[in-house]
Order: C-alpha cells, then sequence, then structure tokens
C-alpha cells in the first residue's frame, strides 16, 4: 500500500509507472531485450532477422510477413535438408511466433514466399549458452511410431465398431430389444473412443450420431440416437413406436453409414499434432456432453461414453508420451497424475460390466468428475503445443 | 478510464495529498488526466500488488467485483496448495500491473498451444485492480474434522463458520469455500478476466464453489469518495471506516498480533466478512417516502440522521419529537448498526450492488453483496448481525441468502508468496 508514502517519493514511482505499464508489450517490457527472442521481417524478395545468433535455449521468431504472398519460415539443421522448426501459412501482414527449443550449432534460416522454392536463406548460429536445453535430437522415429501405433488403434477400433454394430441392428431388427438395449453402449464405446476422429467426416457424424436437439429444420433424424429413442422411449411423450420396416430402413442406414466408416478409415494417416489435438477434442466431448447427461439423453448411457472418450484421449497420450517425455517431462507427469485421478472417480460409477445410469449420480459426483475433467483437459491441452516444440 | 482519468481520481489526489499521502488508485488517475494532454500514449492505472498489507481492502473501492470462491480437490495436497498459492501470487503480480496471466500472454508462444493468458483484456487499462486472497476455516479442518492440509493446530479461533442468525436462508452452493478472491476494478472485463484465469490456473488443484458480480460499489473506503447508495435508494455505509482513518483502521481492520506462534501468520491481516442480502425490492418500492426513511433512520436525500444536520453529523438518539417518540427509531437501521450501540467497534465496508437478472416470478434477483473486513469477527460483526437480525426494522426487506468468512493474510513482498507465513 501506498497510503504512507512521502508525496515526492509517490511523483518518482508513478513517473516509473507510466513506462511500465505502457501497454504496448502486456507480456512484459523486459522481453524487448531478451537475446532469446527474434523479430524475422518476411516480405515477397527479402528475409530480415533482427539477430542472426542467439543464445541456446527456448527460442521465439515473432515472423512478420510483409509482403503480399502467403509466406513461410524455416529454421534447418546445418545440412540445409533436415527442418528443424517451421512455421506456415502466414497471410500477407500476419505474425505469427514460432517456438522451439535450440541446442548450440549452426543452422540455416529460411523465408519462403509463396510457398516454392528452396526459399531465402542465410545462416543462423546459436552459440552456447551453458543452460541446459531439452534432449533433442532426430525426433522421426518417435512421431512414425506414434503415428503408426494410433492408426493401428483406430483400425482395432473401426473393426470392433463394424461388427458390434452388425450384431446390435441384427437384434433391433429382429425386435429383441433387450438384447438390443444390452449392446447398445458397449458398441458405441468403440464409436466414442475414435470420436474426433470419426467426426472429421464431416457428411457421417450428423447421420449417425446427430441428438435430436442437433436437428435442423427439416433434417431427417438417422443414426444411434434415433435408435436410442425408440430401445428408452420412457423419457419421450406420447411416443410413438417405430414399425418393424422403419426399424430396417433406420438400422440398415446405421450399419451401411458403419460400414462407409470403417473402408475410409483404412487409408488415413495421423500426424502428431493432429493425435495429441484429438485427445484433447475427446475431453472437450466429455465436458459438453458427457459430464453433463445431454449424450445418451434416453438412454442414460453416458458413463459409457465418458469411459470411452477417456481411453481414446489416454490411448493417444501413450502414443506420444516418448516424443513428449523428451519435451516436457513435467508436463507428462502431470498428465498421468490427472488421467489417474480421473479414473479413480470412473471407477467408483462401475457396475458390473458397465456403469451406472446417468440418473444415478448425485450432484456432487457429477462436480468431482466435471473437476477432475478439467483438471485434466488443462495440461491434455498443452501436449500438442508440447509435441510439436 | 476516461472518466477515471477526468473526475474522480483527481479529487482523490487532492483529498488524499492533503491527508499527507496519497493512495496508488488516485495519484495514478491523476497522472492519467495530466498526461492525456500531453501525450497520447494511455497511461493506465494500477495498484502496487505488493506491499504490507494486502491490496483491495483500504484501496480506495473500485466500482466492479467479481468475487469467487474455490474448494480445493479432494485428490490436492499440502504441495498442491503450496504451489497454487505461488503460481496464484505470480498471476495477481502481473494481472494488477496489465500484464497477461501467465509469463508468455494472450498473443504470443507456440501456435500449436493455448496461450497462458485469456485475452480478452488486450489493451485494456488494469482500472486499478486488485486482487485480494483468503483463507476459510474449512482450509484448515475439514467439513469431516480432518487435518486436510496440516493446518489445523494453525486455524485461529476466530476463523469459524459464522453462526446461524435469525432469518437466514442460506443456500450452501453460494455460501463458504476454502479459499476467496476479490478481484476489484474500475473496468468490469478486467475484474472477470482476472478470475477466469486465475480459475483456469487452479484447475487440478482447486475448482470454483461459487461466484458473484458485483456491478456497483455501495462503500466508500476514501474520504475522496462520496457515498454511493445501495439499491434502495439510500447513501449506504456513510460510517463505514475509511482509508485515511488509518488509528481507527489500526483498531477495527487489522488482527491484532495474537502473541500465539500458530497463529501469528495472520497477525496484522484481517478477517473477511461476506453476507448476499436479497433485497425484497417490489415490496420496498411501495413505501412511502416517511417510511422508508423511518427504517433506514436517515434522510433519502442527503443520508443525514433524522436528528438533524448532513451526512456525516452525528445522530442524536435521544432527541425526541412530538410525544416524545425519538425522531431515530431505536431499531432503525441506522440505530442498530451504530458503533454507539454496537460496543463501539467498527467496520471497513466493501461491499457492492448486485443483480443476477430476474427471478422466475419476474422480480429483481438483487441486493447488498456485503463485505466488511474486520479485527475480529466474533467482536465485530457477529453480535451486531444477532441483533440487526431480529430487531432490525430493515430485515423485513431483506433476506441473507449466502455465507461465509474467511482469514486475509497480510501484504505480499517481492519474493513472497500469499499467506507463505501459514506454511513455515
Amino acid at each position: 500500500m501506498k497510503t504512507r508514502v512521502p508525496a515526492l517519493l509517490v511523483a518518482a514511482l508513478l513517473l516509473a509507472g507510466c513506462t511500465d505499464n505502457a501497454p504496448a508489450s502486456p507480456a512484459g517490457s523486459a522481453d524487448a531485450l531478451d537475446a532469446r527472442k527474434l523479430t524475422v521481417e518476411a516480405s515477397d524478395t527479402a528475409c530480415t532477422l533482427s539477430a542472426v545468433t542467439a543464445p541456446s535455449g527456448t527460442l521465439t521468431f515473432s515472423v512478420t510477413n510483409t509482403g503480399s504472398q502467403v509466406n513461410e519460415f524455416y529454421l534447418l539443421a546445418s545440412d540445409g535438408l533436415r527442418i528443424v522448426a517451421e512455421v506456415e501459412n502466414i497471410g500477407p501482414g500476419l505474425t505469427r511466433d514460432l517456438v522451439l527449443s535450440a541446442p548450440a550449432g549452426t543452422y540455416f534460416s529460411a523465408c519462403k514466399p509463396g510457398m516454392v522454392g528452396s526459399g531465402i536463406r542465410a545462416g543462423f548460429t546459436v552459440t552456447d549458452s551453458g543452460e541446459p536445453v531439452g534432449p533433442t535430437g532426430d525426433d522421426a522415429a518417435l512421431v512414425d511410431a506414434a503415428n503408426t501405433a494410433y492408426a493401428a488403434y483406430v483400425g482395432d477400433q473401426v473393426d470392433q465398431l463394424l461388427a458390434g454394430t452388425k450384431e446390435f441392428v441384427a437384434a433391433y431388427t429382429a425386435g429383441d430389444d433387450d438384447k438390443a438395449r444390452a449392446l447398445y453402449a458397449p458398441t458405441r464405446v468403440h464409436w466414442e473412443r475414435i470420436e474426433t476422429v470419426a467426426e472429421s467426416f464431416g457428411d457421417l457424424d450428423p447421420k449417425m450420431d446427430a441428438r435430436e436437439a442437433d436437428l435442423e429444420q427439416g433434417q431427417k433424424w438417422t443414426g444411434w440416437h434415433r435408435l436410442e429413442k425408440d430401445l428408452w422411449p420412457a423419457r419421450a411423450k406420447g411416443y410413438k413406436p417405430l414399425t418393424t420396416a422403419e426399424r430396417k430402413t433406420y438400422a440398415d442406414d446405421l450399419l451401411a453409414n458403419t460400414e462407409v466408416l470403417h473402408e475410409r478409415v483404412q487409408t488415413l494417416t495421423y500426424t502428431v499434432d493432429g493425435i495429441a489435438n484429438g485427445a484433447k477434442g475427446l475431453l472437450d466431448e466429455v465436458a459438453t456432453g458427457k459430464v453433463t447427461g445431454e449424450e445418451e439423453y434416453w438412454s442414460r448411457t453416458d458413463l459409457w461414453d465418458f469411459q470411452a472418450n477417456v481411453d481414446g484421449a489416454r490411448v493417444a497420450w501413450e502414443g506420444l508420451r516418448d516424443l513428449l517425455k523428451r519435451k516436457n517431462a513435467a508436463l507428462d507427469t502431470q498428465i498421468e497424475t490427472r488421467f489417474t485421478e480421473l479414473q479413480k472417480l470412473l471407477d467408483a460409477t462401475k457396475s458390473g460390466d458397465g456403469f451406472v445410469t446417468y440418473d444415478k449420480l448425485d450432484k456432487a459426483q457429477v462436480k468431482a468428475l466435471s473437476d477432475a475433467v478439467n483438471a485434466l483437459s488443462e495440461p491434455l491441452s498443452k501436449l500438442a503445443g508440447a509435441v510439436l516444440s | 478510464m476516461t472518466r477515471d482519468a477526468s473526475g474522480l481520481s483527481r479529487r482523490g489526489l487532492i483529498g488524499s495529498a492533503a491527508a499527507g499521502g496519497a493512495l496508488a488508485l488516485a495519484g495514478a488517475g491523476a497522472m492519467a488526466a495530466s498526461a492525456s494532454t500531453t501525450t497520447a500514449a494511455p497511461v493506465w492505472s494500477t495498484v502496487d500488488f505488493h506491499g504490507d498489507k494486502q491490496a483491495g481492502i483500504t484501496t480506495a473501492a473500485q466500482d466492479r467485483l467479481h468475487f469467487a470462491t474455490f474448494d480445493m480437490l479432494p485428490s490436492a495436497t499440502r504441495d498442491d496448495l503450496v504451489a497454487l498459492l505461488k503460481d496464484w501470487t505470480d498471476a495477481a503480480a502481473r494481472l494488477t500491473q496489465g500484464k497477461g496471466a501467465g509469463p508468455v500472454g494472450p498473443l504470443t508462444g507456440p501456435y500449436d498451444a493455448p496461450p497462458d493468458d485469456t485475452g480478452e483484456a488486450i489493451g485494456l487499462d488494469p482500472a486499478n485492480l486488485t486482487i485480494t486472497f483468503g483463507f476459510g476455516p474449512t482450509l484448515f479442518t475439514g467439513t469431516d474434522g480432518s487435518d486436510r492440509f496440516g493446518l489445523k493446530a494453525r486455524q485461529p479461533a476466530a476463523l469459524a463458520r459464522l453462526p446461524h442468525f435469525s432469518g437466514d436462508n442460506l443456500d450452501p452452493n453460494g455460501s463458504d469455500g476454502d479459499l476467496c478472491i476479490q478481484a476489484c476494478s474500475n473496468d468490469p472485463q478486467v475484474a472477470v478476466h482476472a478470475i477466469r484465469n486465475l480459475t483456469r490456473i487452479a484447475f487440478g488443484r482447486a475448482a470454483v464453489r461459487w461466484s458473484q458480480l458485483g456491478f456497483g460499489r455501495t462503500s466508500s473506503t476514501s474520504q475522496a469518495q462520496v457515498t454511493p447508495r445501495n439499491l434502495f435508494g439510500f447513501k449506504d455505509g456513510t460510517a463505514s471506516l475509511r482509508a485515511e482513518d488509518t488509528a481507527n483502521i489500526d483498531a477495527h481492520v487489522w488482527t491484532t498480533p495474537s502473541g500465539d506462534p500458530a497463529t501469528a501468520w495472520l497477525d496484522g491481516g484481517s478477517y473477511l466478512v461476506v453476507r448476499k442480502i436479497a433485497m425484497h425490492i417490489e415490496t420496498w418500492d411501495r413505501g412511502s417516502l416517511r417510511e422508508q426513511e423511518h427504517i433506514i433512520g436517515r434522510t433519502k436525500a442527503e443520508g443525514a440522521p433524522l436528528s438533524g444536520g448532513g451526512e456525516f453529523t452525528a445522530a442524536d438518539f435521544a432527541l425526541a419529537g412530538r410525544g416524545g417518540t425519538p425522531l431515530v427509531d431505536e431499531n432503525s437501521h441506522l440505530s442498530m448498526a451504530h458503533p454507539d450501540h454496537n460496543g463501539g467497534v467498527r467496520m471497513l465496508r466493501r461491499g457492492y450492488n448486485y443483480v443476477d437478472g430476474s427471478t422466475q416470478l419476474g422480480r429483481l434477483a438483487a441486493g447488498l453483496f456485503f463485505m466488511a473486513y474486520v479485527t475480529d469477527p466474533a467482536t465485530h460483526y457477529i453480535p451486531m448481525q444477532t441483533a440487526m437480525a431480529s430487531s432490525d426494522l430493515l430485515s423485513e426487506y431483506l433476506q441473507h441468502i449466502g455465507s461465509g468468512l474467511w482469514a486475509v493474510p497480510p501484504g505480499v513482498h517481492e519474493g513472497e508468496f500469499v499467506g507463505q507465513a501459514l506454511f513455515s
């Protein structure tokens, strides 16, 4: 508090305040003097760096495209071939930051106006600051391993989804409602585990997983939740059950779309940031749809989906762990702890082979689950940035 | 900001200069006023975060409030609590100076990572943002009596849940909390930005229990500020302590050294009493001006006691009118809250008017978010509220729906974290 400070000193402090608090640098004015923060002016014909050397550590290149073409900025290894770090798709007039952990060595900087050619290159030197730089080296093998493992996981889940869906629709069209109800949630688990991949097919997702409230005026409602309502009509006022013929139409449609999904997934390839953002996306699904009990409105089987989303996110993270441990071991440990804490809460809701229905949860349990989802989502949202750094 | 720079703060400088000092708020605002005539560069109004006392108590009351309470997660450890307080301290030190919540900021950092500041305060003057932290009883002793973080032996006797007062209708989900944060600013978006980012920092360690927005101050904590009106239309907090009255602030706001090493961490701190008081606006508005003034004990125009004089004239409770009836009813709000009738105790009030939209019946969901900083709730709040709950004429128009008490540790010096002494 300044209440007892003599008036003259107050004036001096206030003058200091005038400069300190200029809004030009919200992140702190000391940054301007940081030798690890560089600027790059990338025009259509030139690539001008504020410095051609920097001390080893976490470097930030703030790249401004002053030209008229779309630009890119690269930091290349001393062989001029291997890309150490890059920032793409910088529109005219925009500024993008490239942040990387750089050990001492010689590099090339390169701007690529128009995104063609080998770029406007110059030498760049990172001097040894003596400060530890995270383990580096060629991460390519780890990236490949992560992508391959994730592709195998998605392939396996979509196989099981297809097999389960066949069994489910057979029971449903045969009028064996008890069996269909028993198969509904365990089959959808395979969809929910890869939900972000499935949703990437923008034409299939609304046909297969739309909730009644998601529909636009005049849009036909098909897919899992249409059948869900027919199997669990208790919460529907004045519901008119589907006829046998209608059942077959909807069931055939769901199976046909599942087959299309199965076929398309076979040729998908993945990237580490795609996998990492998929993990975050699955937790977003939990936060917005499952923890609120909105996803499975009729069957109340939201906790199956909840667990499946968490499973999918966990597999995605596990595939990236070796890479993440190199880049940010503390983040990896934090994610591990938060997964464990969330799983502990989910385990407490288990019943038999599955889970209690959503309506059996009390408010305190929902709040605790929501808190645990927030707790995990926060570090998980940093996964993509970390594995790409 | 321009409003800040023109009127209020200029008065602030004059007022505080006369008192032999200057509030950071007042001075910075005046600086903005003079600077705006000579240069186009905006100058921000900031209040120091570091000091012997936490900012946001005797700081001239800002216009807007976002108050939030937090519960530590069941999985959180003592180390988590310490780390959270350190992270919050760092963030608060930055935010109050107009910087981002994290060291990177809202617009820089890896393009594939979420920014460590949410960005809605970019370019906004902090507008005297203060962030004040408090520790609730349940941080020390769990509701099941457990010693959650090894702090049970450090809990001051006065830090206990407030008792039930007659007429209380408390919402458990809008009362209490392990920790509280008071964010005040003259810009509501700045206050909300602070709570939002501090909440984000807490994820995984603590979660918001409840939070409250206040849109207009109902108290003055500086002689330079005029007394504002509450939603009943009356000047509120005329007798509340002002920062310039340092002797009474020392006597009634800051805790006195306990002499007990276990609770010495709170020496020089304070207690924050919070009561969410719903006002029955519609029925109040139907009361005659005579009845309204009778209930309050003051005139609506000036806020003068009905015994005569101006706003700051001492009430004469003995002065009788026709029929020998005292002009100020002994059960009027003025009388019930008066220090003379409460053992001489005084409070530093820092409350805000709130409106949470309307109820399902179309009534204004509005009232007073009462906040008071006191040296000891057992002497400075509980007796008064016990009496007021049963006898204050105003009670008919009020319902207490939220409650909380927090110990507010003393200030944070550079390199320290808030409440550090509690963990040593």
